[in-house]
């Protein structure tokens, strides 16, 4: 029982790094109804900008706030530069151009600042928090930090004008445009969002997992599996997805002999698979009924 | 006084396909004009036409201004609501936000609130199911929603396409009783498209007969209502 | 009318959405020689057959292995397109089958002395099989969740071939070491020569039987199951039965591919089965043309080079090359090549 307990417990501080990436997922899935399989490598990118600045002497904070500002800019950017002209192509088309974008930002990366693994600091201190050896300050942090943007975010989509439209934009272009509104600044808008809380993931998981290119492969899984576990459509329900992803790999790994460390992943993936054929909207989607 | 809508020499395409082949129509501000025609005749192609929907040509006067070319959103924000075919609804968002939706370019914040209560009180179903997904309502209810949503935007002008589909006769009865009084309450400008040709001459001032993707005939709806062609081919007796 | 549930995230069609609202279809099918007429294809397949049989007097080995090479993939992007382009289930899961084709072939050879020939009916079978059996409970999953499932299953596979109690048989991290065959009844073909000959053979038997399977009628059943399953149900399409012999179908095209991989590089090893080859077979689908089965040609071409092409341009940079090259591709061609020529065609006829 002991032990079932702190499994769980690290399962729940290693989920709300994925916890915070789901979020970031399900955010960009409002915003353009895809999944954008490059998030992990913007918000990897954005965090080098960051670790750059502060290398240079800015000031943490700073550091953060311009790193927000340059990939908000920089998500509205590849939306108007790399996706608006092939808008009409096909979904495939579309996940291959997701593909290019994360070949050539990882690759860049990688040439940039190389592969070495680098420290980056938590504002939050790496102290135990509450005496518990099992979760450190800096994660509590992050889970603070998650669920205090997740709330935001609630508001911001139900209570806003701007996060209305922008629901409705990625719901049904169509009928969007015939209400007034511009679909595609509501795209872009999207995806500066989505790449300024991917930069904000970032941030909060590379003092825990070292910042190097490759950093975010698997948490982006991770992220994508909590998401989609929660429910797509439901920013709480990905939060919840993703501790809940943390728990499982981590009680997956302990308590199945046959798993090393490589296998985790899969049977992670595989629990999840197992839950949506029983519930397709995952836990906490809402079913809709559509007429034939 | 110039008219609420004047299309000249009106062309559309899908790809190499010509639809419509050079219209001629006007509508009067507060007035009911109505496009009959069968199926395929490009009555719903003339109205993604004037919404910057589909690739077209000639000239079409909204207000006097030209807006051929514009994007639908502009259209939209120009005043004039379009009601699809199939009827657009938000399924996924509940119906108070489908109608928050219809007035979400307005710059008048402050009276939005009140023209939903205005919404309610026109169509009380809609009102008790205001936090229901707009995608769970029967297609009667749906229709409703997709008129009020148009009103919304009080816009000036609305193109209702198709607005009888697949509804009950007494439903469309309802309906049609509704856009009466809209029309005679508001002055709100329709430009309906229709394939039920009874029920759209009973509404309107003006008529148009397209056949293929032209007009074959044009005039007051009584007239044409009259026709003994019309009478044969289109109101069955 | 009837109504049915589906979860949010799928894309449905209900009277509620306009034509362009939320159905974007998976992919535009492609027919561009439709137009170009059943005489004028048949004349461009046999030039490129003559050509394809003369070629290996006039190039280098190594050059000829590569040819091999691309034709392999080719095949095994024929089997993606089976299933994604012609029955609209997405699939990030193919190396996994490749991977089992080709360690069949390696275990079959070495383990077992049989017959390199043989190999490739086995393999096939066994990944039909497997492939079926994942389509089963894959029957319930669509979009985004299929997408999640199969890719745990690339995700998967190295690890399980690098399993200890495996290993006997996969030969562990290491892998298999296969013994490359000579060309039979003393043919005077050097091994790449003969390797290719044979690929090219077993390539044109599979591509006319898929070709003949589009056709027919139980092509159409697929693809009306792709474009409207309600609908092709309420026609009386076993749309899972269906659905399920597609994921085998694919699977025994790519596992056959896989067989004959392994044969050519005479090597296996769990790290050349990663997810990244599954990301290559969709990207040469892409690229090729969905649902237009002779660009799985230029796919395994676009596949096998084009990642060489950009090593060469930048050692550094090269997955920003290759990034770039891929966005410029789909730029110029969104469809694909198939999209390609379909608008070539249509400007050649002129309008």
């Amino acid at each position: 029982m002991e032990l079932l307990t702190q499994q769980v417990l690290a399962g729940i501080s290693t989920g709300a790094i994925y916890a915070c990436m789901a979020l970031a997922v399900v955010m960009i899935y409002q915003a353009i109804d895809h999944l954008n399989f490059a998030q992990g490598e913007m918000a990897m990118f954005s965090t080098f900008i960051a670790w750059q600045l502060i290398e240079k002497g800015v000031p943490y904070w700073l550091a953060f706030l311009i790193t927000l500002v340059v990939s908000f800019i920089g998500g509205v950017a590849i939306e108007r530069i790399v996706f608006k002209p092939i808008e009409h192509a096909p979904v495939l088309s579309h996940v291959v151009i997701f593909i290019a974008l994360y070949s050539v930002i990882n690759s860049m990366a990688g040439f940039i600042w190389d592969f070495t693994v680098k420290s980056f600091p938590s504002p939050f201190g790496s102290s135990p928090l509450f005496g518990s050896t099992l979760i450190s300050s800096h994660q509590g942090g992050m889970v603070a930090v998650t669920l205090g943007l997740l709330l935001l975010l609630y508001l911001f989509f139900s209570y806003t004008s701007v996060g209305l439209a922008m629901r409705a934009a990625a719901a049904n272009p169509a009928s969007a445009r015939l209400v007034g509104i511009r679909v595609s600044w509501m795209t872009a808008l999207g995806w500066g969002m989505a790449s300024a809380i991917g930069a904000i993931a970032g941030m909060l998981i590379a003092p825990v997992v070292f910042l190097e290119p490759n950093m975010m492969i698997s948490i982006l899984l991770y992220g994508f599996a909590g998401a989609v576990l929660g429910g797509l459509t439901s920013p709480g329900g990905a939060v919840l997805g993703g501790f809940a992803v943390g728990i499982i790999e981590n009680l997956a790994g302990t308590y199945i002999p046959v798993i090393g460390a490589e296998l985790k992943l899969p049977i992670a993936l595989v629990v999840i698979v197992v839950v949506l054929v029983f519930k397709p909207a995952g836990l906490f989607g809402r079913v809709v009924v559509s007429r034939v | 006084m110039t008219k609420l809508l004047e299309v000249k020499g009106l062309t559309a395409a899908y790809g190499q396909v010509r639809v419509l082949h050079g219209l001629d129509f006007s509508l009067e501000e507060g007035g009911v004009t109505t496009l009959l025609g069968a199926n395929g005749a490009g009555k719903t192609t003339t109205l993604r036409a004037i919404c910057g929907m589909v690739k077209s040509g000639g000239e079409i006067l909204f207000e006097g201004k030209n807006i051929l070319g514009k994007s639908t959103e502009d259209v939209a924000r120009l005043g004039v609501a379009h009601i699809p075919e199939g009827r657009g609804t938000f399924t996924r968002m509940t119906v108070e936000e489908n109608l928050q939706l219809g007035a979400i370019t307005r710059r008048d914040k402050q009276n939005i609130a009140k023209d939903i209560d205005k919404m309610y009180d026109h169509f009380p179903r809609l009102k008790q199911r205001r936090t229901q997904q707009a995608g769970t309502l029967s297609g009667g209810e749906q229709q409703m929603l997709s008129i009020a949503r148009a009103l919304m935007l009080r816009p000036r002008l609305m193109l209702l396409d198709e607005p009888s589909f697949g509804l009950a006769p007494m439903l469309v009865r309802e309906m049609f009783d509704i856009l009466t009084a809209l029309n005679r309450d508001e002055k709100a400008s329709m430009l309906i498209v229709e394939q039920n040709a009874a029920l759209a001459l009973g509404i309107a001032d003006e008529a148009y007969l397209l056949e293929t993707g032209s007009i074959v005939m044009s005039g007051p709806a009584k007239q044409i209502g009259a026709d003994e062609n019309v009478r044969r081919s289109y109101l069955g007796y | 009318m009837s109504a049915s549930a589906h979860e949010e995230t799928v894309v449905h069609h209900d009277i509620g959405e306009s034509p362009e609202g939320e159905n974007r279809p998976i992919a535009r099918p492609a027919t561009p020689a439709a137009n170009a007429g059943a005489g004028a294809r048949r004349i461009i397949f046999l030039a490129l057959l003559a050509i394809a049989l003369v070629l290996p007097m006039f190039i280098k080995n190594f050059v000829v292995f590569q040819l091999t090479q691309t034709m392999v993939y080719a095949i095994a992007i024929v089997g993606l397109n089976l299933l994604t382009g012609f029955n609209g289930q997405f699939s990030l899961g193919h190396s996994a089958f490749y991977a089992v084709g080709a360690y069949t072939a390696a275990i079959m050879m070495e383990h077992m002395g049989v017959n390199y020939v043989w190999t490739l009916p086995v393999a096939g079978v066994i990944c039909f099989i497997l492939g079926f059996l994942f389509g089963l409970p894959a029957l319930r999953l669509e979009g985004v969740y299929l997408a999640l499932a199969t890719f745990a299953l690339a995700a998967a596979t190295p690890q399980i071939l690098k399993l200890s109690p495996l290993e006997h048989w996969t030969g562990g991290v290491q892998g298999i070491v296969i013994t490359k065959p000579d060309a039979p009844f003393g043919l005077p073909f050097n091994q790449d020569q003969w390797l290719y000959y044979f690929t090219l053979i077993v390539g044109v038997i599979l591509y006319i039987a898929a070709k003949n399977l589009v056709t027919s009628r139980t092509g159409r059943a697929l693809m009306a199951i792709r474009d409207n399953p309600i609908a092709a149900r309420s026609m009386g399409v076993n749309t899972s039965l269906y659905k399920a012999s597609a994921f085998g179908l694919s699977a025994l095209y790519t596992g056959i591919a896989g067989a004959l991989g392994a044969i050519i590089v005479q090597f296996v090893a769990p790290d050349s089965f990663t997810l990244t080859l599954s990301i290559g077979f969709l990207v040469g689908l892409v690229v090729g043309g969905v649902g237009w089965l002779p660009g799985a040609l230029f796919g395994g071409a676009f596949l096998l080079f084009v990642p060489n092409i950009a090593e060469g341009v930048s050692k550094g940079l090269s997955g920003a090359v290759y990034g770039l090259l891929l966005i410029a591709i789909i730029y110029v061609m969104p469809s694909g090549l198939a999209g390609f020529i379909q608008a070539v065609v249509g400007k050649l006829r002129g309008k």
